[in-house]
């Protein structure tokens, strides 16, 4: 590959053309690899669609356990992306703008969960509100039992999806110029009037995003939820623990769930450009 | 009648400042670039607190390290214009001048009212539902005078208020702002790099050296200090 490079600088000097010795090979070659990459992202994808009629597709869709999981899925993500944004955001706004001691710690242990592996996640989770567990069996007391439940899963979602959307708020708040801040307070914003009036409108555009990012990471948990809510259609069966099950016995089903997620997915990366696109 | 004495330790220096700007008095301060006059404003407004020291605006103490009194900015009732005037880039102009009213516990039709009436009054009302990154510097000085005098401030601190306006509409700007000062006979602060600025806006100059008052009396007096090196080129320009 060399040789072949130097022969193209020489030619390249003797027809006095502009100086791009190199460029074509290196750009070759990079396209190669980004053709390559495309593919190989794109081909798996692509696959859903060409393994499945759009015949079978539809009628796999009027399937039980395809609409439980569905709606199962959706009202359990909605609801911890709810949740995640309720505690998520004042949480996000106190770190981005007050320093007290301790803080780089609240800040790791909010990070902690996107290191941690969903199936860790899962057994920490079931160790804590199991029916045996730290708190469980205070809870099993009076009757209350998470684990395996739909309460269960929207636990793991939180505890898995939480950090996407702090994680960006909080940057979204750092983001807002503080000057802001001082000028609403000089007119009689209280505290409060100015997180709600000035500094959540001014990193709007990413608490949203924020937001979509974690129901995204939501609606895919697929470990926590497994080991932690268990594998029970209609009330723990998300999408991907229905795919899970249902593509040992019918695979048309488990497609036509994989391509919702990816139609769910790709309006997830389309909703976050327009959504940052559009900053004040 | 505001009177300020703070002291508070800063980066390199410490700021001590005792000074005391009459009702319908304008007080200029200069001095070189971090010599501590924005931080001053910050001390007075209420977004600093002093280390120690007592401020007092009228009969009200604003703060008071030895009876333990810090008034939160939100209630000192003071209009500062800061440098870059930090008009809320997400309201038009009318949301911005109506943004302190709302915050007290205004009708909104007197909000509605009282707004439209400031906007005439600074030749603004043409304007007033355009988005405020559209305005020129000379409009952002405006609205932002406006947002602060809408709600009748006691004391008005103004951090280099025509920095960011045009050269050419500098002197009219000048003019108005004095008047605008005038009529509203409260105790004004002005930070400024600008001679003229001093000498037109200004009742009183106090020169601030490191975070001390190093010269502080008639615009003639400060500005006769010609063995001071930032005064002889201050006024030299």
């Amino acid at each position: 590959m060399d040789s072949t490079r130097f022969r193209q600088e020489r030619e390249v000097l003797r027809h006095g053309g502009r100086v791009r010795s190199g460029v074509a090979p290196l750009t070759l070659l990079i396209a190669v690899l980004l053709a390559l990459f495309l593919l190989f992202v794109t081909l798996p994808v692509a696959s859903l669609f060409l393994r499945i009629s759009l015949e079978a597709f539809l009628r796999s869709l009027a399937e039980p356990v395809v609409l439980d999981a569905l709606s199962l899925s959706l009202v359990t993500a909605t609801v911890s992306t709810a949740i995640v944004v309720l505690f998520g955001t004042p949480l996000a706004l106190v770190n981005a703008r007050r320093d007290y001691p301790g803080r780089a710690l609240v800040d790791t242990l909010t990070d902690l969960p996107i290191v941690l592996p969903p199936a860790v996640a899962g057994i920490a989770l079931l160790m804590a509100f199991g029916r045996r567990g730290v708190v469980g069996q205070y809870l099993d007391v009076f009757g209350i039992s998470i684990a395996f439940t739909t309460v269960a899963v929207v636990l793991a979602q939180v505890f898995v999806a939480s950090p996407f959307y702090i994680r960006q708020a909080r940057a979204s708040f750092e983001a807002v110029d503080r000057l802001y801040e001082d000028a609403a307070r000089t007119l009689g914003a209280s505290p409060a009037t100015v997180a709600l009036r000035i500094t959540i409108p001014l990193a709007w555009s990413g608490l949203v995003s924020g937001a979509i990012l974690s129901f995204a990471r939501a609606l895919g948990e697929f470990g926590a939820t497994i080991m932690f809510a268990g594998n029970f259609q209609g009330r723990t069966q998300t999408m991907p623990l229905a795919i899970y099950t249902t593509m040992q016995g019918d695979l048309d089903a488990a497609i036509s769930l994989a391509i919702i997620l990816v139609v769910i997915s790709f309006a997830v990366i389309a909703a976050v450009k327009v959504v940052t696109r559009r900053r004040i | 009648m505001l009177s300020v004495h703070a002291v508070r330790r800063l980066r390199d220096f410490v700021l001590d400042v005792t000074l005391s700007v009459r009702c319908g008095e304008t007080l200029v301060l200069v001095g070189e670039n971090g010599a501590g006059k924005s931080t001053v404003l910050n001390l007075i407004s209420g977004l600093l607190p002093p280390d120690r020291g007592e401020i007092t605006l009228g009969e009200r103490t604003l703060f008071s390290s030895g009876e333990r009194i810090d008034v939160p900015a939100e209630h000192r009732s003071i209009g500062h214009l800061f440098q870059s005037y930090a008009l809320f880039p997400h309201m038009t102009v009318s949301e911005n001048v109506a943004f302190g009213l709302r915050c007290r516990k205004v009708t909104r039709p007197e909000v509605a009212f009282t707004v439209a009436k400031q906007l005439a009054a600074m030749h603004l009302s043409d304007l007033a539902d355009v988005n405020v990154g559209r305005l020129s510097g000379g409009q952002r000085q405006r609205v932002a005078l406006a947002r602060a005098l809408v709600l009748d401030p006691e004391l008005l601190l103004l951090d280099e208020p025509l920095a960011a306006v045009d050269m050419r509409a500098q002197a009219a700007m000048r003019k108005e702002l004095r008047d605008r000062i005038r009529n509203a006979g409260i105790p004004c602060i002005v930070v400024t790099h600008n001679l003229r600025d001093a000498l037109e806006l200004g009742d009183r100059l106090c020169l601030l050296e490191e975070g001390r008052v190093a010269a502080d009396g008639t615009p003639e007096e400060v500005l006769g200090m010609r063995e001071n090196g930032f005064i002889a080129s201050f006024a030299g320009r």
